[in-house]
Order: structure tokens, then C-alpha cells, then sequence
């Protein structure tokens, strides 16, 4: 076994209560720890993240001496902290300090108690022959810029800047669209509580808006991002509106006077439900409050042959043809994503007939029709104008199906049941539930459930297999028929309606992956942003000083995206109220000496961290972007790179350590 | 001057070797009379008729310097690495298969049954219906028969003795050879034992001059002659195969030079175990592609990945040999 004369090591076994003790002999682990070399001490201990744990660790240290402490207990990812302080508290440097997990990779993973102690055993050992090539090893500080970027100015997105902004903090709101806003924007009423859900956002994002510790960047995109936990350089990239936002102040009077005289391109805020000129707004309360000409279907960028009659009636000479994008370079220190979902695709459920029957819509489409101030002026008409009397909504469109998304969406059932009161309100429509499990899990949530069975709407518990115009009798004739199998009942059921809203599910959004790439996070199967840890760290990410808040990170509603929001906006805050952050000292450097500058490490980082030093034609790793991850490491072919933590020879007396005795 | 002092005894041998390495010697031209002043040739098969008996005769530690070239493949080479041993005061492992392994520990990619059969019943060039294999002790008419015993494993000279350097290549660079004898003779500081020594202690790159650049983006690799090299960038950022990102320079980029690539017979770096490794997670680096099956296809296009990688360092790397 590896032996290093100076080395003196404390070995430590804990009981974890019954769960390391139950499974793995700890005395004997202890007396078989006590006779490896370079141990001076080695017990066994019923807990020994508890206090009068580590307060043991720090008498016995003085005691005996001791220069390394080797402790056998949990996951270093619970406690590895704990005894790391409680080794540097000894007055011993806390990377003097090894962790063996006998607890998630011995006691909880084997059955045979034997067989898990010569496991214990063995890692002991590899622990013990590691830590005497520990080397002593100092955390860095780095000071955190105060800035905030805020990526997505949806509800969640419009919280968190506001939260960050109040406390004194500048905040960029990098938003894609022309209009902050988000979904949220669109619909009418929201569920529970059916209150007005431009009442209560519009002031919201007014108050971005003005806020003096804000700066929106509407219509803009992140290209680039570099840097590291509290010291990040963005590239934002603004698409050209051709108008100049400063100039204009929303009179509209360039689109009264628009050669179209007549709206001809489709609405992508009323979601195709009504049509709009090449120069508009989204919507009447759309933040900023600045026009913006379409490109592609202007008549001056399609021909050059426009008079302008747009740019001639605006009095304050706003607009800019020649806009090209521009980018823009920001340094902050923290960064939130709450870039939201997207709507599940309802042409992907051909069945349910969206696309190839005018009187099936998508739930988004009916947000529109509700609202007042939407296509229809809130006057729930079909597409040929008439009103429908019956009306049928599906749920789980796309969600909880192998075939499309397996997840189920939250959202769908409660405003399902705000879209059924809604529509009764508007039509007093016949209106029929389809539901697989009704799912109201929230505050005042059943109680509306409960609302709504007294409203007269039908539910019927079953999933649609399918929307038809086949006719099978007189009644159904110029229908949409919904075949469903009637669980409750026990048969197969026809409904013939006049309409169907389609309860389309949440997704991550159409360019999470792109947005993971720049930020570079991690994406969960699904595709949502991942967290941290789902319970413990669900709005952090696994790269420091980038969190996520929203149903960016899953399927949410908007009580729950704002308490994200808020949360996230806390974590930015405390870390920039910390003024600094602490590197893990794992990180890689080169050795100059030993550098060919053969450049084959530096595109392998996935951090960026290494760059090439063209004068000294060395490579160079920026130690508080590397992470550790050691691919550079086994990369370098002159064995120029050694990352702390993992030299060759601490990982190969490790080795040694497992497999000899 | 030199020539006050005693001259030096010098002894040179060969083990499992093809040659290249006395040759090597020669190879310092004139050079090898300066050696000659300073210095008698004591022991040198390829040279001079002096019996192993004659060696093993002469008093320990008479021999100042020996130049061991070769690996150590039967009990030949074994037993006279010993006597040398013994005999000298310097023992240098001399070129790449003493220091390393070399050429003939490819053999290690075989059990010594595997060469048998196949240079012995299965070569092109046999004559042997009987399948005669050589056995170390034999009766024949004219008395008893011995002849060295074959072993399983090729070794390096380091695994048998204890030597004090090594100077790597397949053969050495003769002029580095007469560096460091001359600093020999000269009393200079002698390095470490235990050191390489006329080689660099970095790799082979930092002495290339073709062009390098942070895009590799292999895709597939080429053997030389199916594309044309620009003469300028570097070889790998063309597909074809260079070990010099791992190897020890000291050569002067010889093959390189002459627009071939490395072939790695300088070996690793100091502290570095396993050479084959070492290259091949460098060359993998290179790779370009994100699929797996655009990987799988361009490492599909190495030939004979084993023996390349590991073409002058299988017995003295980690791997040692293939497990049978
Ligand atoms: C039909 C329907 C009805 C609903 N009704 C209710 C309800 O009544 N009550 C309720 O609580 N919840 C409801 N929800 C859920 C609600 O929509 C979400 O909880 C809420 O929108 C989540 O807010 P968010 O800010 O996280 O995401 P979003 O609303 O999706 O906002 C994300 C914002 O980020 C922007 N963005 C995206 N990518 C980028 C990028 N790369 N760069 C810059 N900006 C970007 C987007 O343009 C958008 O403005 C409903 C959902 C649906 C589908
Ligand atoms: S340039 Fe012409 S088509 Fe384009 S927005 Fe102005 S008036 Fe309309
Ligand atoms: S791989 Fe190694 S030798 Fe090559 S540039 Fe990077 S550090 Fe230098
Ligand atoms: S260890 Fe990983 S993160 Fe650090 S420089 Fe090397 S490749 Fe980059
Ligand atoms: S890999 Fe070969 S060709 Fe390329 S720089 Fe190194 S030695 Fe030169």
C-alpha cells in the first residue's frame, strides 16, 4: 500500500443510526482501518455529522496529531462539506480531508452484511491510500458582479426582475418577443380565482417598464454567454423593429397609414384568429409600447417600391429602414432563465381532427376568443360567425400519452374548467368535459372544481379517441362527433358538439436546446431545464450563478411560476449579497514547462476555459471558469495537465488501494 | 587534457534487437574516434570477438560505461543483462526496445505458443513437416544440445536489472549519444539516475514547425500515401496518424521532417505510464463528430490500432501485454 511518512490519518466509521450499522460490520471496519499504514486512529461513531462528532474530530486531531482525516459515512454530496469544515476547524487543511460513501455504495445497496463490509473495507482502504497524496489546497474568492440578466419576460421572467430590481439591483429583461408579457398576456380571466388577468399583469409590466433599475431588451436574443458564477459576459443580440424605440410613442398612426389598407398577415398574438398590417403591435398594451414592421411581409423590404406611407405620417420620425441587428455586450453576475414552454402542437394529435376541421381550436385559441380584447371583441363566434351551442373540451391533448408526451401538463384541467366556465358564461353553450383524471391539486383548486359541477357542465371521464364529421344519425349530422369511452358508465359514448377546444399541454420550449447550449445547462428527458435537485435546489442549475424559474423548468401554473421567480430572484440575491464567490479548488492548470502547444485541449473544455497563448505558444486554463470535469487532463499527450484533487498519483494509489490488500 | 586520465571502458550489447542500434554507434562517423580517444571498446558482439566468458571474467564495476540495446526476450539476454549489471558501473538501456520494449514486444500481443506456431509451422518461407519447435535442452548425435530458452513475456531491460539511464529512439540520434558521452568524459554533473537522457522533456510538437491550430476535427484517417500532404500543416489536422503529441522530441523531428509521421519511438514523457494510452486519448481528442457512429467510423479507419499506438512501449507500458 502507497505510504507517505509525514501522513498521520484520523479514520472515522459512522453508524448513519441503523443505516450504515445495520448492513456493514462498523467495529470491525474500524479495527481493520486501524491497521492499514499511515493510520493513527480509527473509531466508529453513531453519527458523526452531529456536533459531538465533530467535535471529536477536532480533540482527537490535537490529540494525536494527526495531518489527514478520513471519514466513512453518507454521500459526500450531503455532508463532505460538514467535514471539511470540521477538518479545517481542527486546524488541518480541509482538502486534507477524504470521503468514503459506505452508506448509498455499501449498506443501502447490499443485502449480504458480509459482503458489505469487505465492501466498506475495500473503499476504506482506497480512501486512506488517497488521502495521504492530498495535497493542501486553498478555495478562491471571486468578487460577484451585482448586475442581473433575466432571460424571458414572461410572468415568471417580469417577478423576478421586479423582486431583483426593488432591491436596489440593475436588471437586464432580455426578451424575445416585440412585447414582454409571456403567455399570460393573452388570456382573459385566471383560474381560480377567475380574476382579470390583464388587471393584474399589465401593471406589472408597466412597472418593468419604468423601473429605473431595469433595462428591457424587447425583440432581442442571448447569442453568446462567457465567463463564470459571478463574472459572466453576454452578447444580446437586438433585431432590428425599424423603428427607433426612443422616438416613438405608440399613436399608430403609421399603421392607419399603411399602403395595406386592409390587415392581410396573420396575428400571431390573436394566434391566427384575426390579421394584422407588416407595421403593428401585438397588442394594444404590449410593453414597450413601440411599433415594429414585419420584414417579410413589408412591401418596402419585399420590393423597395413602397411610398412609405407608414414612416410619412409619423410625425416624430421614428422609423429606420436601414435597422440591421445589433449586438450588445453585458457583464453580469447572475443569471435567470425563465424562457418558459411552449404549447403541445395540436396537429401532432391528428386524431382529434385540429387543421382539417374549422370548428376544433386549441385552448390558446379560445383564451383569444373570450377575450375582450381579442378578435372577436370577447363574442365567442365560430369561424363562420355563428355561436355554438354545444361545445366539447378535451383534456390531456398531447399530455399523459406514450405517443406524444408522457408527462402530465398541470395546467390543462384548470383551465379547462376556466375555459368550460368562461364559454358558458359567453354562449350558455351545452359544454362537455373529457377527462382522464381530473386533476386539481392547488389552493382554492377543488373548490372551483366543485364550482364549475354546479355550473351545469358535463363530465365525462374517458379519453377521446376520436373527433369526426361521420354523421351516424340525423341529430349528428353537420356536427363534430367526440367518441369516448365513458369510464363512470361503462360505454363507448357520441357527443355531437358544434365545437371543440382542444386542451393543448405544456412543452419545453421550441428552442430550449439552443438556450441550454448557450447557458450551458442541462435539459431533463423531457426536454424541460433541469434543476439542481428537484427537491432540495429546484431553481438552481448545475452551473453556478444560473438559475431557472417558470415552466421553463416544467409544466407550471402562474401562482407557482411566480414563487419560482421569486425564489430564484433570492438565490441571484444572496449570492450577490455575498460580494464573492468560492472556486472549488479542483480545477485543472498547465504546466508551461510541459505544454507543446499542440491546442489539442482547448476546443475539448466544455466551459471554455482554455485559451492559447500565442506569444508563449502555451495553453492556458482560466481557473475560475474550469470546472474539473478532467477531460483536458486525459487529452494532453504531454501529461502537461494535472487537475487538483486528481493527480496521477492520487488516483492510482486510489486504484492500488481498492484492489490490493 | 583527456588523454592524461585513464580511458574509459566501454561495453556495448545487444539483447532481443535488430541491430539498428550498433549500427547507431557507427553511425557517429569520425565522431567515433573522439569516443575512441577517450575511451576502450571493452565488449562489442557486433565489433569486436570477445566471448561472454571473457565478460564475465573481468572484475565488477570495471566496465565505467554500457550501452544495453535490445529487450530482453529469452535467457540470453537475461543472463548477459545480469553479468553487464554486474560488470559495469553505468548501465544505460540504449534505444527504444531496452528502454521500452520496442519493436519485439509487439510479441507481447502473443503467447510465446502463438509465435511458435506461426514461425514455426505456419510462415510462408518453412520447410518443417515434422513441426520441429526449438527446445532449449536436445540430444542429437554429436552430444547435448542448449541453446537460450524463449520466454512468454518480452521485458524491458529495467524489469531484469537496475539501470541507471535511458536514451530512447529506434536507434538513438547517434549525435546525442556522443553528447552525452563526451559530458561523461568531461566530468559533467551526471543526471539523475534513473533519467531519460538525450532526449528533450517535452514532445515532439513543440519542436514540429508545421502549422497547429485549436481545430483538429478529425474525421478519418488517411495513410499517407492516400493524400497529399500540403507540407505545412500539421499532420494530424490532416488525418494521418502522428504520434507526436505524446512522444518525446529529441530526434529533431526527424520523420516529420521528411514528411512522415511520427511513429512514437522516443516514447512518453517522464511520469507518464502508459504511452499507448496517453497517445490514444490525445488522438481521440482530435476527433471530430458527435455521433457515435461518426466516431465509430473514424476510429474504423485506423489500421492496426493496438500496434500503433502501443508500436515501441507495450512491455514497458501499464498494459505490459495481452492477457491470453
Ligand atoms: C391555454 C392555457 C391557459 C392557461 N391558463 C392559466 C390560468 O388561468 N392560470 C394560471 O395560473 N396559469 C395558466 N396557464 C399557465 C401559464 O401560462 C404559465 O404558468 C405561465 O405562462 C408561465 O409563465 P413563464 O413566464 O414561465 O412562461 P411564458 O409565459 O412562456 O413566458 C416566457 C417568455 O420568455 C420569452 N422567451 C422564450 N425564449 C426566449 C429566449 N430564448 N430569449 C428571450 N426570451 C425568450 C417568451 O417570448 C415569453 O415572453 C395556462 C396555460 C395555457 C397553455
Ligand atoms: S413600408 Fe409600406 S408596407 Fe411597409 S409598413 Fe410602411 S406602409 Fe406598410
Ligand atoms: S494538450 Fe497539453 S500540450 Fe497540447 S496545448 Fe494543451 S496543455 Fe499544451
Ligand atoms: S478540467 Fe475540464 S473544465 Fe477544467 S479546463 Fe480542463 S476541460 Fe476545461
Ligand atoms: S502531431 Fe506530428 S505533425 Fe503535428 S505538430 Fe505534432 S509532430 Fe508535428
Amino acid at each position: 500500500m502507497p505510504i507517505n511518512d509525514e501522513a498521520r490519518v484520523g479514520f472515522y466509521i459512522c453508524h448513519c443510526g441503523h443505516n450504515i450499522a445495520n448492513m456493514v460490520d462498523v467495529t470491525s471496519v474500524a479495527e481493520y482501518a486501524a491497521k492499514l499504514p499511515n493510520v493513527v486512529l480509527s473509531r466508529d461513531y453513531k453519527y458523526m455529522c452531529s456536533d459531538p462528532g465533530q467535535e471529536m474530530i477536532l480533540k482527537d486531531a490535537e490529540v494525536f496529531k494527526l495531518n489527514r482525516i478520513v471519514v466513512a459515512s453518507c454521500s459526500p454530496l450531503l455532508h463532505e462539506n460538514t467535514f471539511r469544515n470540521a477538518t479545517a476547524k481542527a486546524g488541518i487543511n480541509q482538502f486534507y480531508f477524504q470521503m468514503v460513501n459506505i452508506r448509498e455504495n455499501a449498506s443501502w445497496v447490499h443485502e449480504d452484511k458480509e459482503l458489505a463490509t469487505v465492501k466498506a473495507k475495500d473503499l476504506v482502504r482506497a480512501a486512506i491510500s488517497r488521502v495521504v497524496f492530498h495535497k493542501a489546497l486553498e478555495k478562491k474568492k471571486v468578487p460577484v458582479n451585482p448586475d442581473v440578466l433575466i432571460v424571458g419576460g414572461g410572468i415568471s421572467g417580469i417577478s423576478a426582475a421586479l423582486n431583483i430590481a426593488n432591491a436596489g439591483k440593475k436588471v437586464y429583461l432580455v426578451e424575445k418577443d416585440p412585447t414582454i408579457g409571456g403567455y399570460m398576456a393573452k388570456f382573459d380571466k385566471t383560474f381560480p380565482t377567475l380574476d382579470c388577468a390583464a388587471c393584474i399583469l399589465t401593471p406589472k409590466m408597466s412597472a418593468v417598464l419604468k423601473h429605473p433599475g431595469i433595462t428591457l431588451m424587447s425583440y432581442s436574443e442571448v447569442a453568446a454567454v462567457e465567463g463564470y458564477v459571478g463574472n459572466y459576459q453576454v452578447k444580446v443580440t437586438r433585431k432590428p423593429r425599424y423603428i427607433i424605440e426612443e422616438k416613438c410613442v405608440g399613436c399608430f398612426a403609421c399603421i392607419d397609414a399603411c399602403i395595406f389598407k386592409e390587415a392581410k398577415f396573420s396575428d400571431e398574438f390573436n394566434e391566427g384568429l384575426s390579421k394584422r398590417k407588416p407595421v403593428y403591435i401585438p397588442f394594444p398594451q404590449a410593453t414597450p409600447q413601440v411599433v415594429l414592421i414585419d420584414d417579410k411581409t413589408c412591401i418596402h423590404f419585399k420590393t423597395g417600391k413602397c411610398p412609405q406611407s407608414c414612416a410619412k405620417a409619423c410625425d416624430r420620425n421614428a422609423f429606420d429602414f436601414d435597422q440591421k441587428p445589433v449586438t450588445q455586450e453585458l457583464e453580469v453576475g447572475t443569471i435567470l432563465l425563465c424562457t418558459g414552454f411552449q404549447p403541445f402542437d395540436a396537429a401532432r394529435a391528428p386524431y382529434y381532427g385540429y387543421g382539417r376541421y374549422p370548428n376544433v381550436y386549441t385552448s390558446l385559441e379560445v383564451e383569444r376568443l373570450v377575450n375582450a380584447s381579442g378578435p372577436t371583441g370577447g363574442n365567442v363566434v365560430l369561424r363562420d360567425k355563428t355561436r355554438p351551442k354545444s361545445i366539447g373540451i378535451i383534456h390531456c391533448v398531447g399530455s399523459r400519452d406514450e405517443k406524444t408526451n408522457k408527462w402530465c401538463s398541470r395546467v390543462c384541467c384548470m383551465y379547462s374548467l376556466k375555459l368550460a366556465h368562461l364559454l358558458k358564461e359567453h354562449t350558455d353553450a351545452e359544454i362537455y368535459n373529457f377527462y382522464i383524471d381530473m386533476r386539481t391539486p392547488g389552493k382554492g383548486y377543488e373548490e372551483f372544481y366543485d364550482k364549475l359541477l354546479n355550473e351545469g357542465v358535463h363530465f365525462i371521464r374517458g379519453r377521446v379517441a376520436e373527433v369526426s364529421d361521420w354523421a351516424i344519425n340525423e341529430h349528428e349530422k353537420g356536427k363534430l362527433v367526440i367518441r369516448a369511452e365513458d369510464t363512470l358508465i361503462g360505454m363507448v359514448r357520441r357527443i355531437p358538439v358544434d365545437m371543440v377546444v382542444l386542451a393543448v399541454g405544456i412543452e419545453p420550449g421550441k428552442d430550449a436546446q439552443d438556450i441550454r447550449r448557450v447557458f450551458n445547462i442541462s435539459c431533463s428527458n423531457e426536454g424541460f431545464f433541469l434543476e439542481r435537485h428537484p427537491k432540495l435546489a429546484p431553481v438552481e442549475t448545475f452551473t453556478d450563478g444560473i438559475f431557472i424559474a417558470g415552466a421553463c423548468q416544467g409544466p407550471k401554473d402562474i401562482p407557482d411560476s411566480v414563487a419560482q421567480a421569486g425564489a430564484a430572484a433570492a438565490q441571484a440575491l444572496a449570492l450577490i449579497d455575498s460580494g464573492f464567490v468560492e472556486l472549488e479548488p479542483n480545477t485543472a492548470f498547465i504546466n508551461e514547462e510541459l505544454c507543446c502547444g499542440c491546442q489539442v485541449c482547448i476546443n475539448l473544455c466544455p466551459y471554455h476555459a482554455i485559451t492559447f497563448d500565442e506569444t508563449k505558444s502555451v495553453s492556458h486554463i482560466n481557473e475560475a471558469i474550469c470546472k474539473g470535469c478532467g477531460t483536458c487532463v486525459a487529452a494532453c499527450g504531454s501529461g502537461a495537465i494535472t487537475q487538483n484533487l486528481f493527480e496521477d498519483q492520487q488516483i492510482l494509489s486510489e486504484i492500488y488501494g481498492l484492489l490490493v490488500e | 587534457m583527456a588523454q592524461d586520465k585513464p580511458k574509459l571502458k566501454l561495453a556495448v550489447y545487444w539483447g532481443a534487437a535488430c541491430g539498428g542500434c550498433c549500427v547507431s554507434v557507427l553511425d557517429v562517423h569520425e565522431k567515433l574516434l573522439d569516443i575512441l580517444a577517450h575511451a576502450d571498446l571493452v565488449f562489442w558482439p557486433i565489433a569486436l570477438d570477445i566471448k561472454y566468458q571473457d565478460v564475465e571474467q573481468m572484475p565488477d564495476q570495471s566496465i565505467d560505461i554500457t550501452l544495453f540495446n535490445g529487450a530482453v526476450r529469452n535467457s540470453e539476454n537475461e543472463h548477459m543483462a545480469h553479468v553487464l549489471r554486474r560488470k559495469s558501473r553505468i548501465l544505460v538501456a540504449y534505444g527504444s526496445c531496452a528502454y521500452l520494449g520496442g519493436i519485439p514486444g509487439l510479441a507481447n500481443f502473443y503467447t510465446k505458443e502463438e509465435v511458435f506456431r506461426r514461425v514455426y509451422e505456419e510462415s510462408e518461407s518453412l520447410d518443417n513437416p515434422q513441426k520441429i519447435h526449438p527446445l532449449p535442452e536436445n540430444e542429437v548425435t554429436e552430444g547435448h544440445l542448449h541453446i537460450p530458452s524463449f520466454y512468454n513475456d518480452v521485458l524491458t531491460l529495467a524489469q531484469v536489472v537496475d539501470v541507471d539511464y535511458f536514451i530512447p529512439g529506434c536507434p538513438p540520434q547517434s549525435e546525442r549519444l556522443v553528447e552525452v558521452f563526451m559530458d561523461i568524459v568531461n566530468g559533467s554533473d551526471l543526471p539523475l539516475k534513473g533519467s531519460v537522457i538525450g532526449a528533450s522533456s517535452k514532445v515532439q510538437c513543440d519542436e514540429c514547425k508545421r502549422k497547429k491550430s485549436d481545430k483538429k476535427g478529425i474525421t478519418r484517417f488517411y495513410r499517407p500515401w492516400e493524400v497529399t500532404d500540403d507540407g505545412m500543416t500539421c499532420l494530424n489536422e490532416q488525418g494521418i496518424l502522428c504520434m507526436g503529441p505524446a512522444t518525446r522530441a529529441g530526434c529533431g523531428v526527424r520523420c516529420v521532417e521528411g514528411n512522415a509521421p511520427c511513429r512514437g519511438c522516443y516514447g512518453p514523457l517522464d511520469g507518464i505510464g502508459d504511452a499507448g494510452t496517453r497517445i490514444l486519448s490525445a488522438i481521440a481528442s482530435m476527433l471530430d463528430g458527435k455521433e457515435p457512429e461518426e466516431i465509430n467510423r473514424a476510429i474504423d479507419s485506423i489500421v492496426d490500432p493496438a500496434g500503433t499506438f502501443y508500436r515501441f512501449s507495450l512491455p514497458g507500458s501499464k498494459l505490459r501485454r495481452k492477457v491470453s
